[in-house]
C-alpha cells in the first residue's frame, strides 16, 4: 500500500500459474486440521496439494478417491455467491461419472488446495472448470485402467457409469469404493493430469449444463453456514483497530489509559497501528472510542472531492497517453470525416458494499498463524499476512469459508493482517469484523474516470475515425467492437485521491457506458436508428446475434416509435471476457422531479455453452440490478479525505422497489468453450438507460450515476 | 451497571447479565452463538439482522438487549422443527433464492413476518414488506418468487 492507501490492484487478471512452495503436510495433520467433524479419508500424504493446477501436477493435487467411493475435489477458488462451488463440483462429477452428491469440494485452504489465483476476472469458468474436468477425466481413465488390469481385459471393453465400472461380457462390476482399497489406485493417482485426455462433449453432459443448486444451500437457509464474520474460536477476543479521521492522516499522540480502564480491555500499540481487545465486541468498540478522543493527528493534504474529482484526475493524468493501440491513421480519418463529434464522459467512485463487511479470525499455534478471512484469494492473503508479519509463507495458513459477497471488492485481506497482529499481541485468537462504515471508508473503491471520446462520420454516415481515452479506470473492454478503419484507444493512469481497485467487470462498465452512449450520439448525428447504426458497424457475429435478439424480444422498432417525453427506450450492447450482451430498456421520466425510473430491461446474454442455467440466470439478473445502482444512485461522496456517505442511508443501493420488469434471455452457444457470466451482463445497463433518457427528453447525460436536472 | 434480562430465544428461556447498551444482535451472536442473524450495517437499513420479537419483525442491530426483557425472540435458527424446514425456508431452496446467502436469514425472517400479516400478498405487498432488506448480489427477483411460492404453499 502506498501512503495514500492505494493498493496495487489495478489489474483484475488472476495469478494463475503462480506456484507456492510445497508444504510438507503429513496425513495426521491433514485430517486434524480439516476439523469441524468432517471425516474424510486420505489416500496418501497430501504433499502434492499445493503443486498447482496445471496439467503437469498429479491428479491427487486436484482430486482423490475416498474409501467410501466418494470423491474429494480441491479448488483454490472462493465461493462468494457467484456459483463456483456448484460449477466446480459439477465439473468433477461430470468427468468422473458420478452424481453431484458424491463429490465434496474443498475450497480455499492454503494447506489443502492448489493455488488457483484470486477469484476474479470471470476466470473460474474458462480456466478452473476445464482444469477440474481434465483432472476428473484423467482420474476416470486411471480408474478404468486399474479395473482393466485387475480383470486382465482391455480397458476399451469397460463401461464406467454412476461410480462403478462394468465389464459387460462377464457381468463383473467394480465400484469406486472397491477400487479405492487397491494400492494400485493410490499409485495411479500420483500420475500427472493428462494433457490430451478426452473431455465429455457438451452434447453428452449429464451433470454440467443442468441447474444444479449450490451444494451447501441448505446451510444458508437455516443460518448454519459460518461466514468468516461468524467464526468463533475458543478463548477468542474481539478486536477493533483505530482508523485515521481522514485519508493519509498520521497519529502523533494517543492516551490509552481511558481505554484500558474499561473492563476486560487490552490495548495494543505498534507505531501507527493501535488496536483494542475485549471479550465482548461492544467493550472493544467503547475502548476505541475513548482512546480516539485523545488522539492527535497530522492531516494529509486531500485536495480533491467528489465535486472536483474529474478535473483532478484529468490534471494528474500521466503524461504520454498510456500505451495507445492504433489502427489506420486517426489524423487522416478525422481529416476525411464530414462530421466530427467530441464529448467527455465521467464516472463516480463507487463501493462494492458486499453484505458481509471484511472480517477475519486469527489464531496462533507454535509460531504458525491460521487466518479465516472474508476475501477472494487465499494465496494472495497468505502472502500479504506473511509479509506484514515478517513470516515465511509456510507459517501462515489461510482458510476462506464461503464468503458474503465480493464483486471484485475483496482482493485484499486487511482484517487478516489486523487480526494476526492483534492475536499475536494478545496470545489468544482474535476476530476483527469491520463495520459498514469501515467497509465504505477503508475498502478500495471502483475507480472514478474521465473518458474522452471523439468520432468522425463520413458523408454516408459511416464511422471513419475513433479516438477514445480512459483516464484512471483502466483498459477493460476499451477497444471498440465496431468496425472503424482509423482508431486509437488508450488507458491512461492518474493519481487517484481514493484507494481504488477492482470491481465487477471493472473498467468495462465505464468504457462501455461512454462508448455506447457516444455511439448513440453518433447515430443521431448520422440521422440513423440506434440499432441500425450499430448493426451496420458490427463485425462480431456473436455480439450482432445478441443485439438482434434483444431488439426482437423487446419489439424495438415499434416501441421506439411510441417514445414520448415521459417514456423512453434505449439500447446498448458490449463484449468483454469472451462473452456478449445486449440490453433494451424502457424508462419513465418525471421531468419535474428529475426522476428516472427504469421500468423494463430486456437483456440477452451469451457466454458459450451454459454450465448451470439457474446459476447463470441469477448472475445475469444480479448484474442488471447491480448495474442500476451504478447507473442511477451510487456515488461515494468525499471531501478532505473523508467519506461523507459511508452508510446505506447515504449511499443508495438497489432495493426491491427498484427492480424493473426483467426479461432475460440466455443464449446457449455450444460450439465454443464456456466463458464466465458473472460480470459482463452489467455493462450494457447504464448506457441503455442513458440512451433511453435521451430518447425521451433530448437530454444527453454523460456522467454515471445519471442525474436528470429537475425542470420547471 | 449490568442488567439481568430474561427472555425466550427459539423456545429456550435465557437469562443474561450484561451491559444494557449491548444490542440484541451482539448478544445473540456472541453470548448464544446464534450467528445465523447477521450484521450488515448497524444502522437498521439492510435487514440482515432481522429477527422476530413477539412474532413481529425487528432489527436486532438497533435493539438494545434491555428492550427484549420478558419477550420472545425467534431467529433463523428457530424456524425449522428439527430437520423439517419452515415453508419459507423450503421456498427459498426451491427457487434457488440465494447467491452469497449472507442476506438470506434476514430475508427469510422478513418473509415470515410479512406472510403472517398478509398470507396472500400482492406483488406490491411483497415489495413493501421486503424493501427494508438489501441483497447486494441483487437476487431480488428470485427472492420475491420464493415469497410468492411460500404464500402459495401455505394456502394449500
Amino acid at each position: 500500500m502506498d501512503p495514500k492507501g492505494n493498493c496495487q490492484i489495478g489489474s483484475p487478471a488472476p495469478m494463475i500459474g503462480s506456484r507456492p512452495a510445497t508444504a510438507n503436510l503429513d496425513r495426521r495433520a491433514f485430517i486434524q486440521i480439516l476439523g469441524g467433524g468432517v471425516l474424510i479419508t486420505v489416500m496418501e500424504p497430501m504433499s502434492y496439494a499445493q503443486q498447482g493446477s496445471g496439467a503437469a501436477s498429479p491428479v491427487v493435487a486436484r482430486l482423490y478417491l475416498n474409501a467410501d467411493g466418494t470423491i474429494t475435489a480441491l479448488s483454490g477458488k472462493v465461493e462468494e455467491g457467484q456459483g463456483a462451488r456448484a460449477e466446480l463440483s459439477q465439473a468433477a462429477a461430470e468427468e468422473l461419472r458420478v452424481p453431484m452428491d458424491r463429490v465434496r469440494l474443498v475450497m480455499s485452504d492454503t494447506d489443502l488446495v492448489p493455488d488457483d489465483g484470486i477469484t476474479a476476472g470471470s476466470r473460474t469458468t474458462p480456466s478452473n472448470v476445464p482444469a477440474m474436468r481434465q483432472a476428473g477425466a484423467t482420474a476416470r481413465e486411471l480408474l478404468t485402467e486399474a479395473a482393466a488390469r485387475q480383470w486382465q481385459v482391455d480397458a476399451s471393453t469397460l463401461v464406467i457409469r454412476d461410480g462403478s465400472i462394468t465389464h459387460t461380457p462377464t457381468n463383473r462390476v467394480l465400484t469406486y469404493a472397491d477400487l479405492a482399497k487397491s494400492k494400485d489406485i493410490v499409485a495411479a493417482f500420483q500420475q500427472p493430469v493428462r494433457a490430451n485426455v478426452g473431455l465429455t462433449p457438451v452434447s453428452a453432459f449429464q451433470v454440467l449444463g443442468k441447474s444444479v443448486p449450490r451444494p451447501n444451500s441448505r446451510d444458508l437457509v437455516t443460518g448454519a453456514h459460518k461466514y468468516p464474520a461468524d467464526l468463533e474460536r475458543e478463548n477468542m477476543l474481539f478486536g477493533k483497530v483505530l482508523r485515521p479521521p481522514s485519508y493519509g492522516a498520521t497519529l502523533e499522540a494517543i492516551d490509552l489509559s481511558a481505554a484500558k480502564a474499561i473492563r476486560g480491555v487490552t490495548a495494543v500499540q505498534d507505531g501507527q497501528f493501535v488496536g483494542f481487545l475485549a471479550p465482548k465486541s461492544l467493550d472493544a468498540a467503547k475502548a476505541m472510542e475513548a482512546a480516539a478522543k485523545t488522539a492527535s493527528w497530522k492531516r494529509a493534504a486531500n485536495p480533491a472531492s467528489n465535486q472536483t474529482v474529474h478535473a483532478y484526475l484529468k490534471e494528474h493524468a500521466r503524461a504520454g497517453g498510456g500505451r495507445p493501440t492504433t489502427r489506420g491513421s486517426v489524423e487522416e480519418g478525422f481529416a476525411q470525416a464530414s462530421k466530427t463529434l467530441s464529448e467527455t464522459y465521467t464516472l463516480a467512485y463507487i463501493q462494492h458494499a458486499p453484505m458481509e463487511p471484511r472480517a477475519a479470525v486469527a489464531e496462533w499455534n507454535d509460531g504458525k498463524v491460521t487466518v479465516w478471512v472474508s476475501c477472494d484469494g487465499p494465496y494472495r492473503a497468505r502472502r500479504d499476512v506473511a509479509e506484514a508479519l515478517n513470516l515465511p509463507a509456510d507459517r501462515v495458513r489461510v482458510i476462506i469459508p464461503d464468503i458474503g459477497g465480493g464483486f471484485g471488492g475483496k482482493h485484499s485481506a486487511e482484517p487478516a493482517i489486523e487480526a494476526a497482529r492483534l492475536a499475536k499481541a494478545a496470545g489468544r485468537p482474535v476476530a476483527v469484523r469491520w463495520t459498514r462504515a469501515e467497509e465504505f471508508a477503508w475498502a478500495y473503491c471502483r475507480p472514478a474516470a474521465v473518458i474522452e471520446c471523439k468520432g468522425g462520420l463520413d458523408a454516408k454516415g459511416s464511422l471513419v475515425a475513433w479516438d477514445f481515452t480512459n483516464i484512471n479506470a483502466g483498459g477493460a473492454a476499451i477497444d471498440t467492437p465496431y468496425a472503424v478503419p482509423n482508431a486509437r484507444v488508450a488507458s491512461v493512469g492518474s493519481e487517484s485521491p481514493l484507494r481504488q481497485g477492482s470491481y465487477r467487470c471493472l473498467a468495462a462498465t465505464g468504457n462501455n457506458f461512454a462508448r455506447e452512449s457516444f455511439m448513440d450520439e453518433l447515430a443521431t448525428a448520422a440521422g440513423a436508428d440506434a440499432l441500425e447504426f450499430r448493426l451496420a458497424h458490427l463485425e462480431n457475429q456473436r455480439l450482432k446475434a445478441v443485439l438482434e435478439e434483444a431488439a426482437k424480444r423487446f419489439d424495438w422498432a415499434a416501441r421506439r416509435r411510441r417514445a414520448s417525453p415521459e417514456l423512453g427506450v434505449g439500447l446498448a450492447c458490449g463484449t468483454e471476457k469472451n462473452s456478449v450482451v445486449a440490453a433494451c430498456v424502457e424508462v419513465a421520466i418525471d421531468r419535474k422531479a428529475g426522476a428516472i425510473k427504469v421500468r423494463e430491461v430486456c437483456q440477452v446474454f451469451e457466454c458459450g455453452p451454459i454450465l448451470n442455467p439457474a446459476n447463470l440466470l441469477s448472475q445475469v439478473q444480479g448484474c442488471i440490478i447491480m448495474g442500476l445502482g451504478g447507473a442511477l444512485t451510487e456515488e461515494i461522496q468525499f471531501e478532505g479525505g473523508k467519506m461523507l456517505n459511508a452508510n446505506f442511508a447515504g449511499y443508495r443501493v438497489p432495493r426491491f422497489r427498484d427492480v424493473p420488469k426483467l426479461n432475460v434471455h440466455l443464449m446457449d452457444k455450444t460450439d465454443i468453450p464456456s466463458a464466465g457470466g458473472g460480470e459482463t451482463p452489467i455493462i450494457a445497463v447504464a448506457p441503455a438507460i442513458g440512451n433511453a433518457v435521451f430518447a425521451a427528453t433530448g437530454v444527453r447525460i454523460r456522467s454515471m450515476p445519471l442525474r436528470l436536472p429537475a425542470k420547471g | 451497571m449490568d442488567v439481568t434480562i430474561k427472555f425466550k430465544v427459539n423456545g429456550i428461556e435465557r437469562i443474561v447479565t450484561t451491559d444494557p447498551e449491548r444490542k440484541l444482535l451482539d448478544v445473540l451472536r456472541e453470548d448464544f452463538q446464534l450467528t445465523g442473524t447477521k450484521y450488515g450495517c448497524g444502522e437498521g437499513q439492510c435487514g440482515a439482522c432481522a429477527v422476530l420479537v413477539d412474532g413481529r419483525r425487528a432489527l436486532s442491530c438497533r435493539l438494545s438487549i434491555s428492550a427484549v426483557d420478558k419477550k420472545t425472540v425467534t431467529t433463523i435458527e428457530g424456524l425449522a422443527q428439527g430437520d423439517s424446514l419452515n415453508h419459507v425456508q423450503r421456498a427459498f431452496l426451491a427457487e434457488g433464492a440465494m447467491q452469497c446467502g449472507y442476506c438470506t436469514s434476514g430475508m427469510i425472517i422478513s418473509a415470515v413476518a410479512l406472510l403472517q400479516q398478509k398470507p396472500n400478498p400482492s406483488d406490491e405487498d411483497i415489495v413493501a414488506g421486503m424493501n427494508g432488506n438489501i441483497c447486494r448480489c441483487n437476487g431480488y427477483v428470485k427472492i420475491a418468487n420464493a415469497v410468492r411460492r411460500a404464500a402459495n404453499e401455505s394456502r394449500r
